[in-house]
């Protein structure tokens, strides 16, 4: 059985943590810009309907005399 | 023992070479680049504008894209002014459906060419950093300017300023 020096062990073992680390960088994972035809798509719109959103704002705020906290996290609970 | 320190050398190098290469490869097309060859992609979509020797703008757009829309009307202009003396205006479509881009370009009637990078392999090897990204190359293939995004008059304002350095041999740097 042949045994190989442990220096190049150690190299192969980093030049396979680089390969592997170079699928993690942040041009390998994130959307293109060229592929963001689904995000670009009007459902994805969080506030399709900014008129209708303003006026049920204004009727909350009429109703509950309270204003904002729309798009604040949580329940009322107080956990966060 | 020395072949197999020189098989474990070359590995390493060989998996060397392919990082850099990836890298290279994800790289984006900056000026002074050269701007890869449109031929060499398998567009579809129309005939390939003769580009040789002249000052070419490629501009990368989609149907989903707003400013891409906006920025029609100023590329139809810029080719209908510059066209005369050597400037040729290429859109590439990144669009995945070909109905979408058949129905966008029938819709916007550009006077420029267009065509469809359906496979996005152009789109992927330019790495454009934004929709729409325009390049703006010179008589010799390099790359001189990039714009990305269209952000209206003040955009077609310095395109033009720059089509013009290129057109009349004073382009500036880089």
């Amino acid at each position: 059985m042949k045994r190989f020096p442990k220096k190049l062990i150690v190299l192969a073992g980093l030049a396979a943590m680089a390969l592997a680390a170079g699928g993690c960088s942040t041009s390998a994972v994130r959307v293109r810009p060229w592929e963001r035809a689904a995000l670009a798509d009007e459902v994805m719109n969080p506030n399709p309907d900014p008129l209708g959103a303003a006026m049920s704002e204004h009727v909350y705020f009429s109703r509950a005399a309270a204003s904002g906290g729309q798009g604040v996290g949580g329940s009322g609970c107080g956990c966060n | 023992m020395v072949t197999s320190r020189r098989t474990y050398l070359q590995f390493a190098m060989a998996i060397g070479v392919a990082v850099a290469l990836a890298a290279s490869a994800l790289a984006q097309v900056a000026p002074g680049a050269a701007f890869p060859p449109l031929a060499a992609d398998g567009l579809a979509g129309g005939p390939l504008p003769d580009t040789s020797g002249k000052v070419v703008i490629v501009d990368f757009w989609a149907s989903w894209c707003a400013p891409c829309k906006a920025s029609f009307p100023a590329y139809s202009r810029l080719q209908g002014e510059f066209a005369a003396r050597g400037l040729v205006v290429v859109g590439i479509s990144v669009d995945e459906s070909p109905a979408a881009y058949a129905a966008f370009v029938a819709r916007l009637k550009p006077s420029f060419a267009t065509l469809h990078d359906s496979k996005h392999a152009l789109v992927a090897l330019v790495q454009v950093p934004t929709m729409p990204t325009s390049y703006l190359v010179d008589r010799e293939g390099k790359v001189r300017f990039v714009h990305a995004g269209f952000h209206g008059d003040a955009t077609e304002r310095e395109l033009r300023s720059e089509i013009e350095g290129l057109l009349g041999g004073r382009a500036g740097a880089p």
